[in-house]
């Protein structure tokens, strides 16, 4: 069913069956070649046939956040994209982008700032937040909580959160001078 | 920036060398988190494991004439299709009632319905599968034929003869009635110059965390235990639960929690689904993994609140309020939820209202029902934002009535700083409140002169705005009144383990658990504090019932209370021991030496004697060079439970700053405060995010959240589309700041916090939106949660 390797993503494209499809897809750099029914979202496909639980599952209707993620290079919710959808595309997950050390100083600010409580947003807070400090400049913290208006936090009232970006933000924009 | 720094912040008298007390130390379990690699049990899988989905009734009330099982037993993937009467020869039912609760009644609950459905999402059949997509496929290929009864949804009407009574041999749909009375409060009303009175009501709503529930439960019938991975905040509860009704002994089960995404109360409690998925365990000799979706977290996740309350106040022209008076009515689910009832929030009404104040009379009745809709059960702060609500709602009404600053009313009602111990109407016993120096520290932080001039300038342009307050007195650190001698077997007891290893790190044990509160970083800095080495050198064992204590858990603020207690006594019993082995290697006097930053010191000069690890060496590899007859004691267990008073209560005000758009009845909030009194605050960090946290939600259920019900039963916005939860863009920055009065109760002084934020916000809130439409004439707006709609209605325009 699944085949795991490394090397360029440059396999086929999907080829239609009745009710699941083959499909190709690089996932925090590494290829995927996987069968997956035509119905499975990409989150599901993520934690259940990758074992990549980083991803998390909120409300599964695309209100809340827990399952953003990076499908080339764009924040999606993968509650709403099907893994099929993903054939031939490149996928990042916070396990993938903690990693490139991309996001370092944004969770060492949400550990030292307890942007976090239960972490259960996080994966997808951090992931929103990276999107919006990648326009650069600083943002202005009604526009940090604009931004993150489709991640939900039951924990934290959010305030937190805005003040690790926005602390974030300031370094950055202090580091590129 | 403001990102809190790490050093003592003076909070705290407890002044051991090297003390993380009162430092906003970072949670050493978020690292992990933030790289998305923590373990919910939504991500556990296991061995052989199998998916249970649960078929629910789409009815609020109906008789189960038959079930055809036979198309889905053949669906692909399908294990096991079992109902309610099958699952019941594995589980006994339980009835949700304590004894010290007079009267509660309720009616025996089964894992799964049998032959009656009595709310709309109560499960009716299970259907177990290779994946969760296979059993929900085959769910849907179960022909179930109901009888529709008629459904019990008003409250108002639920006692009326002509109401069908939800279980007849119960006589009647009353749950719970309590009354209480002190004072003369009819003479005190008749003594009044002005009496102000209003119905208050109260939305239902639910905890909505951002994990659902779920659980993973597996018996091995080699080994004749069951392990169950489950996200709850009372492991040993849930333990001694599955263990009594799958007729097994408490030894033979083994809960374990680690990561949760999120409980707020909402995962306290005995859900029949969860009971189903241990009962499957058991009967298909497998792991069996339940995780709620969102749509079902709707409508079989306890709801709470759902009260309507009439109250009165009488005032005298001075200020003195003379009498509180009020009755609460409170539609519950059809079943009292166990093993706590559903008849706590409803008597905490009774219990807080008029809290803050010193007013002697106080006339109270409080009435629960029972209902064909979702459980009710307690959720964060339960009763409290009901009872601060009314209680401030009708103080800042009976303000209005004789012209007085509402800042100024609380002012002369409020108990004295230096008036405890004391007692109040409701016969609540205070240790030491400190309402008066909250309230001028509130003041303080939000100028409130400067505020109400700034109020008043606006005004005068056409823009309303509106400053409320809510005073309030907060229930923590439960001793064993609470639950225990109603007959529950609930801890109000907690313990904490630690062992001493052979590097000189120490492992805690402890019996609270981490909901993400920061539990484990509180337990690691007090026993990094007592016992006396680098909080890095601190590991927090939590979360399972093999290895950790007889404790309560996490619920009622008493993790870092009593918990945090229990860990400062092991501590000192620890380093007490450590040291008798370290006297022994350096032939000293135990008392003449101490522990510090992980290093034996001389007591008195600091002088560096040996260090921990070298101590551990010997005494674990090396114990032939000890005197002979010596021998180390490397672990030290010790337990807590708060005795000198029913409860910790913590006391704090909070003050809410909003804009009302008369256009379109838009709530716009700007800012607020609250001053909150949770004694020692062992992590000023931790401690203010509780108190964020809970206000926000306590928001919620102030301006958005709503469970709707239509008159046949029917949840008609389960789904986070249509019940709106506060996201960023609508929240305010939150001020918040403490006062100190520790508890005299443990050593450690500490108080719970965990619900202060959410016990405030919402009367505050209604008071400032009140507030804001004062000058136009508008009705009080006294119906949570307030939507536009709502608030255009007051306004009369539509």
């Amino acid at each position: 069913m699944l085949s795991i390797g490394a090397g360029k993503n440059d396999r086929p494209k999907a080829c239609m069956t009745a009710r699941s499809l083959d499909i190709n897809v690089r996932v925090n750099g590494e290829d995927i070649s996987a069968h997956v029914e035509a119905r499975k979202t990409l989150v599901d496909f993520l934690r259940d046939d990758l074992a990549l639980t980083g991803t998390h599952i909120g409300c599964e209707h695309g209100v809340c956040g827990a399952c953003t993620v990076r499908l080339d290079g764009a924040v999606v919710r993968g509650c709403l994209v099907l893994a099929v959808q993903c054939d031939g595309g490149e996928v990042e997950t916070i396990e993938g982008l903690s990693d490139t050390g991309m996001l370092a100083d944004l969770q060492l600010a949400f550990q030292q700032r307890n942007a976090l409580q239960c972490g259960y947003c996080t994966p997808g807070m951090l992931i929103g937040a990276q999107e919006l400090l990648s326009r650069g400049g600083i943002p202005s913290r009604d526009t940090i909580r604009e931004h993150l208006s489709g991640n939900y936090c039951r924990c934290t009232g959010y305030q937190a959160i805005v003040d690790a970006i926005e602390s974030v933000a300031q370094a950055r924009a202090k580091k590129v001078g | 920036m403001k990102i809190a720094d790490d050093q003592p912040s003076g909070l705290s008298a407890l002044d051991r060398p090297n003390s993380y007390i009162g430092r906003s130390v970072p949670r050493p379990n978020l690292a992990r988190l933030v790289q998305g690699r923590g373990q919910y049990v939504s991500d556990v899988t296991l061995p052989r494991m199998v998916h249970v989905a649960f078929l629910r009734s789409p009815h609020a009330h109906a008789r189960i004439k038959s079930i055809d099982t036979a198309a889905a037993k053949k669906a692909p993937g399908v294990v096991a299709v079992v109902t309610g009467a099958e699952l019941a020869k594995v589980m006994t039912p339980w009835v949700g009632v304590l004894t010290h609760l007079k009267g509660l009644k309720s009616a025996p609950q089964y894992a799964i319905a049998v032959e009656r459905a009595c709310w709309q999402g109560e499960a009716v059949c299970a259907v177990v599968a290779q994946s969760r997509a296979q059993a929900e496929d085959a769910c849907a290929l179960i022909a179930i034929d109901y009888d529709v009864l008629p459904a019990v949804t008003n409250p108002e009407t639920a006692l009326d003869k002509t109401t069908p009574v939800i279980h007849p041999e119960l006589g009647d749909n009353l749950t719970f009635e309590r009354a209480h009375t002190a004072g003369d409060p009819d003479k005190a009303f008749a003594e009044a110059d002005a009496i102000a009175e209003a119905t208050f009501m109260f939305g239902r709503h639910t905890g909505v965390t951002n994990e659902a529930r779920a659980i993973v439960a597996d018996w091995n019938p080699g080994d004749q235990r069951l392990t169950v991975y489950q996200g709850t905040q009372a492991p040993h509860m849930t333990q001694d639960i599955f263990a009594r009704h799958l007729n097994l002994q408490a030894h033979q089960v083994r809960v374990l929690t680690k990561d949760v995404g999120g409980s707020f109360g909402i995962k306290v409690h005995i859900y029949a689904d969860e009971m189903a998925t241990v009962a499957l365990s058991k009967l298909l000799r497998r792991p069996v993994k339940f995780v709620a979706d969102r749509l079902e977290s709707f409508v079989s996740d306890i709801h709470a609140r759902d009260h309507r309350v009439t109250g009165r106040i009488g005032v005298k022209k001075d200020g003195t309020i003379t009498a509180f008076e009020i009755d609460d009515l409170t539609g519950i689910g059809p079943y009292s939820v166990y093993p706590r009832t559903s008849g706590i929030e409803a008597n905490q009404v009774v219990s807080l209202v008029g809290g803050p104040y010193t007013c002697p009379n106080y006339r109270a009745r409080a009435r629960v029902v029972f209902q064909n809709k979702n459980v009710m059960c307690q959720y964060r702060a339960v009763g409290h934002p009901i009872a601060v609500a009314v209680t401030e709602g009708l103080v800042e009404l009976a303000a209005a009535k004789i012209g007085m600053d509402p800042a100024e009313l609380r002012r002369r009602n409020l108990f004295a700083d230096d008036a405890y111990p004391a007692t109040n109407a409701a016969g609540l016993k205070f240790e030491r409140l400190s309402h008066h120096a909250s309230l001028d520290k509130i003041l303080a932080m939000m100028d409130y002169p400067a505020l109400r001039a700034e109020q008043a300038e606006l005004r005068r342009r056409g823009i309303y705005r509106g400053i409320g307050f809510a005073s309030f007195i907060e229930v923590t650190n439960p001793s064993a009144a609470f639950y225990g001698v109603g007959g529950a077997r609930i801890s109000s007891q907690d313990g904490a383990t630690l062992k001493l290893d052979a590097t000189g790190a120490v492992s805690v044990h402890s019996g609270v658990t981490e909901q993400g509160q920061g539990a484990e970083a509180v337990l690691a800095q007090v026993v990094a504090t007592s016992f006396g080495v680098p909080i890095e050198r601190v590991r927090v064992v939590t979360g399972d019932t093999d290895n950790t204590p007889i404790g309560g858990g996490t619920w009622a603020s008493r993790a870092a209370g009593i918990g945090g207690e229990a860990a400062w006594q092991a501590g000192k019993a620890l380093r007490a021991n450590v040291l008798v082995a370290a006297a022994s290697i350096l032939q000293a006097d135990p008392q003449a030496l101490d522990i510090r930053a992980g290093v034996v010191v001389d007591a008195d000069t600091g002088r560096e004697r040996i260090p921990l690890e070298e101590v551990a060496r010997i005494v674990y590899f090396r114990p032939d060079t000890l005197p002979p007859g010596f021998q180390a004691e490397f672990i030290a267990t010790r337990h807590y439970v708060p005795q000198g008073w029913p409860f910790a209560f913590t006391n704090g005000v909070q003050a809410s700053y909003l804009e009302v758009d008369i256009r379109t009845g838009q709530v716009k909030l700007l800012k607020h405060w609250c001053v909150e009194d949770c004694g020692t605050v062992i992590n000023p960090q931790l401690v203010d995010e509780q108190i964020r946290g809970g206000i926000v939600q306590g928001i919620g259920g102030a301006l958005y959240e709503h469970c709707l019900y239509d008159e046949t039963g029917q949840l008609l916005n389960a789904n986070l589309m249509d019940y709106l939860v506060p996201m960023a863009g609508e929240m305010p920055d939150i001020e918040v700041a403490h006062v100190v009065t520790p508890t005299a109760d443990s050593e450690l002084g500490a108080k719970g916090a965990g619900e202060a934020g959410t016990a405030g916000a919402p009367g505050s809130v209604m008071n400032a939106l009140n507030d804001a439409l004062h000058p136009l004439d508008a009705a009080p707006l006294v119906e949570m949660p307030f939507t536009p709609e709502r608030v255009l209605k007051a306004l009369g325009k539509i």
